[in-house]
């Protein structure tokens, strides 16, 4: 039997992966793929309690719908982000963030 | 959906998920991300969250990853090489890591109602998007134009960010 809690460990563990990627990574495109994985795991705890909540017969919506606005979202941040990595390769020829640190104090 | 096929997803999903993180080549990553997220999608379905799965396999596993895929072919991204880590910080990041599992699996084993079946529904002959579309019309009508006018900032952004010289 699946119940609420195996969700939630899917979804924490998947959550540390994306996080351990941040850490260790250190190609700007890959720390990305890893926010990927952390945004998608956030949905799918959202998704578990939708289906958990039930009332009337029918799950609770409204966390569909919030996964539905950070899908979109995070469609335009993906563009948003990519751009920028272009734009920083042009002027630099690196994606390497240790290359990368001229704010760093 | 039955535990076995449950725990395969979930294993796919990790799985390939920790490849991300671990491959070397940057399109093995993201390949690797591809097939995460769409294990990821079949638990949504598990979820009766039928309009969720078919978008996260059409923006993510689609469009979003074939960006991803687009840009690391145009900068001609090489696998990369072994550089010195960040001893401090990665051992730091490991600790906050074993302290959030620590932290999520006593607050999950302790939240009684969290072991138990989770309740039947039944969502009529509409079915998943019908629900879906009526609340996002209905209740979330503003929101879901901001979000459009998000998306055409995001792209209009996107068009100046990638011009060569800024005027």
């Amino acid at each position: 039997m699946v119940s609420l809690n195996d969700y939630l460990i899917a979804s924490g563990l998947l959550f540390a992966i994306g996080f351990a990627g941040v850490l260790l990574r250190r190609n700007v495109i890959i720390i990305f793929m890893a926010l990927e994985l952390m945004l998608n795991a956030a949905n799918l705890s959202l998704v578990g309690f939708s289906r958990y909540n039930v009332h009337d017969g029918l799950p609770d919506y409204n966390g569909q719908v919030l996964v539905f606005f950070i899908i979109t979202v995070a469609a335009a941040e993906v563009t948003v982000g990519l751009a920028i990595i272009v734009a920083l390769f042009r002027a630099r020829q690196t994606t390497h963030v240790e290359d990368i640190n001229t704010l760093k104090f | 959906m039955s535990p076995i096929l449950f725990w395969i997803f979930v294993a796919v999903m990790l799985f390939f998920g920790g490849m991300v993180v671990l491959n070397r080549s940057p399109v093995g990553s993201a390949l690797s991300l591809v097939v995460s997220f769409l294990a990821l999608a079949a638990l949504y379905v598990s979820l009766d969250a039928y309009f969720i799965g078919v978008i996260q396999i059409l923006v993510y596993a689609g469009a979003v990853m074939v960006l991803f895929l687009f840009i690391i072919m145009l900068l001609d991204l090489r696998a990369e090489s072994r550089r010195r880590v960040n001893f401090p910080a990665v051992c730091g990041g490991f600790v906050v890591i074993i302290l959030f599992i620590k932290v999520l699996s006593e607050v999950c084993y302790s939240f009684e109602g969290g072991n138990a079946k989770f309740p039947p529904i039944s969502q009529g002959p509409q079915g998943d998007v019908w629900h879906v579309g009526m609340i996002l019309f209905q209740q979330y009508n503003v929101p879901l134009q901001v979000v459009g006018t998000l998306i055409l900032v995001a792209s209009i952004g996107v068009v100046i960010l990638s011009k060569r010289v800024l005027k």
